[in-house]
């Protein structure tokens, strides 16, 4: 009976405001300022890639070959590029498929590790034979191997998929496939200190299926590793697929990409410098931008920094 | 440890295997044709006498274990043979010959290597240089300007990606700047130059500054963060404050105690990013057109001259391997609290 007019003695006002687990994280985000500047200009750059073509009516492949080569002016805030194409519509179409590329390779790439990570953690069985994949994964050449991936397998991709979704679905599968050793190694790590713990015991006590003890008690709590690498992900995604875009072996001209403008551009170096500098400064100020989220997510996310 | 070193060594041997299984199968079950890039006027019976002298129609595990012959039998032994006196006879052994040059792969690469490791060894060097003070200094000043700026950098160095830095140090210094003025610099590397006197070498200095600049700024970002974070743990530590009672000046107490043990994880470090290095030299050799391993690879992939790409993603395997182990051993020589037994 204690309890309860211990309970009942406390005033409603006394108490302090609720807080959840989440509104707690981002108070702690807001503090690391570098993480809330990268987010600003995450946000500016999505805002630019996703509404610019809203406002910006010039379709980024109509070629006006009378305007080629044409310096920023009002009508190009950007110029033109060899075929008189729109560099700033360009810019816009090249940043949503870089981006597009990013986030679904990220998302596979998560998928993948967290399965990995938590099947290898949760059943001691697998553990072994999963560990091995993932270091034999980690030992192959990822850069050398990706180029040939691309090169062999483009064109029946393109046969089937029509050459725009070809190489989208190959890029992101191949990006996807190589990078998601590092989220299974912190996953299985993170789960197998989880399953010493005492709620796990008791919910296995009271006869959970292995299945409902993963998606309810696992995954949740694993769920800070997960999103820092999903926004580290994100960044080495882009720099991944703009460097293959860079070597010639990605995504075709007319469907461009921030790496792809980058690499059309190089040709033109000595007269028009501005046309590698866009694209260039695109790639950089995304991949920093979200590589200074991650940090803040991880400062943000671990319990220790809380309080101070 | 010698124990271990063998054990590990044993236990590279199916690793190695499997990478060249996976390396083997992705280009030999791809859709891509042998005779493919051929010009069109060879007629289709001299195309399947092409595939049939390739090897091409004998079953793929026969093919595999063929082609894991030649590179791990036929080509020790054929450099091995003066060492030896082994009979090395060609028609018996043959070696690993590309579809481009049709000379063997391994002449081709040794002729290389020397680019890639002048230019990717020296960014190395010059980024643990920087990396190792400015790692330092910056744990030993925590939050202060020096600090702040050192981190920002760092950041920027590794989210950067090379091939736009170093585009836009061409557009600056190859570009921008006079052709004649003191600060230009060339912005293709030119390997026929050969190092004579002192003319020659400053230009060769001159064509090495920017990809050097360029992976070495890459590498010391990461190396950098390695190392204060190493530094800030070590400076935490008990032993610190016993030397620093003990009347020991913070010269020594830094440069001498901490920063040994604070090494120990970063030469781990340093040794696990020297077979990543040459994946990214591949962006900055073709940046600034070295004609190195990496240039090899992507031209190799380009004329879909199989042989060659088996062989240069198998010998960066091999580099990823070795030096994970070399990691390894380093970090159990160097810490005496380690044992693997």
């Amino acid at each position: 009976m204690t309890d309860t007019t211990s309970i009942e003695s406390i005033a409603p006002d006394d108490l302090p405001p609720a807080r959840s687990q989440w509104g707690d994280v981002w108070r702690q985000f807001k503090t690391h300022k570098g993480a809330l500047i990268g987010m600003i200009f995450f946000v500016a750059i999505l805002l630019f890639v996703l509404l610019g073509p809203w406002f910006w009516s010039i379709d980024p492949t109509y070629i006006d070959i009378r305007a080629r080569n044409s310096g920023p002016s009002l009508l190009h805030p950007m110029g033109t590029d060899q075929l008189g194409r729109d560099t700033f519509a360009r810019m816009m179409a090249g940043g949503q498929v870089s981006l597009a590329v990013g986030i679904t390779a990220m998302l596979l790439a998560l998928f993948l590790g967290t399965l990995v990570g938590v099947m290898s953690g949760y059943f001691k069985s697998l553990d072994g034979p999963l560990m091995r994949f993932t270091d034999l994964f980690l030992a192959l050449p990822l850069l050398p191997l990706l180029l040939v991936i691309i090169m062999l397998f483009r064109e029946p991709l393109n046969n089937q998929f029509g050459p725009e979704g070809g190489i989208f679905i190959l890029m992101v599968s191949a990006i996807g496939i190589t990078s998601w050793m590092q989220t299974a190694r912190i996953v299985r790590g993170d789960v197998l200190s989880l399953k010493e713990l005492e709620f796990v015991l008791a919910a296995k006590s009271i006869g959970t299926p292995p299945k409902r003890m993963i998606t309810r008690h696992v995954l949740p709590n694993v769920l800070s590793p997960i999103m820092v690498s999903a926004t580290l992900g994100i960044a080495s995604a882009i720099i991944t697929e703009s460097s293959l875009s860079f070597l010639g072996l990605g995504f075709p001209p007319d469907f461009p990409t921030w790496g792809r403008l980058l690499y059309d551009g190089v040709i033109f170096i000595d007269q028009y410098p501005e046309r590698v500098i866009w694209p260039g400064l695109a790639i950089s100020l995304t991949v920093l931008s979200v590589n200074y989220i991650g940090d803040g997510v991880r400062d943000a996310l671990d319990p220790r920094n809380r309080d101070r | 440890m010698l124990n271990y070193t063998i054990r590990r060594l044993l236990l590279a041997i199916p690793t190695l295997l499997f990478i060249s299984l996976i390396i083997f199968l992705i280009i030999a079950l791809s859709p891509g044709d042998p005779t493919a890039s051929l010009p069109l006027s060879v007629p289709a019976e001299v195309r399947e006498q092409i595939r049939e002298a390739l090897g091409f129609n004998e079953p793929i595990y026969i093919r595999y274990l063929l082609w894991l012959k030649t590179f791990v039998i036929n080509e020790p032994m054929y450099y091995l043979q003066d060492v030896f006196g082994w009979e090395y006879d060609k028609s018996i052994n043959p070696r690993v010959i590309s579809w481009q040059t049709r000379s063997p792969v391994m002449d081709t690469i040794v002729q290389r290597v020397p680019q890639t490791l002048w230019v990717v060894g020296m960014s190395y060097v010059v980024g643990i240089l920087i990396a190792v003070p400015i790692g330092i200094i910056s744990a030993y000043k925590q939050y202060s300007i020096f600090d702040q700026i050192g981190t920002f950098i760092s950041m920027v160095g590794f989210s950067v990606p090379t091939f736009f830095t170093g585009v836009l140090l061409i557009v600056v210094f190859s570009v921008m700047i006079p052709n004649d003025s003191f600060f230009w610099l060339p912005s293709i590397y030119d390997t026929t130059l050969v190092v004579e006197d002192w003319d020659s070498f400053w230009k060769q200095v001159r064509q090495m500054i920017m990809p050097v600049f360029v992976l070495s700024l890459f590498n010391a970002a990461q190396i950098s963060r390695y190392m204060r974070a190493s530094v800030l743990d070590n400076l935490r530590q008990d032993y610190v404050r016993t030397a620093r009672s003990k009347g020991l000046s913070e010269k020594i107490v830094v440069l001498v105690h901490v920063l040994r043990n604070s090494l120990i994880p970063v030469i781990t470090v340093i040794a696990l990013g020297v077979p990543q290095v040459f994946g990214g030299a591949i962006i900055t050799e073709q940046v600034f057109k070295v004609n190195g391993l990496g240039q090899l690879l992507i031209l190799a992939i380009q004329d879909g001259d199989a042989p060659t790409v088996q062989t240069l993603t198998f010998i960066f395997a091999v580099l990823i391997v070795l030096f994970n182990l070399v990691a390894d051993v380093l970090y159990g020589i160097m810490d005496p609290r380690i044992r693997y037994d």
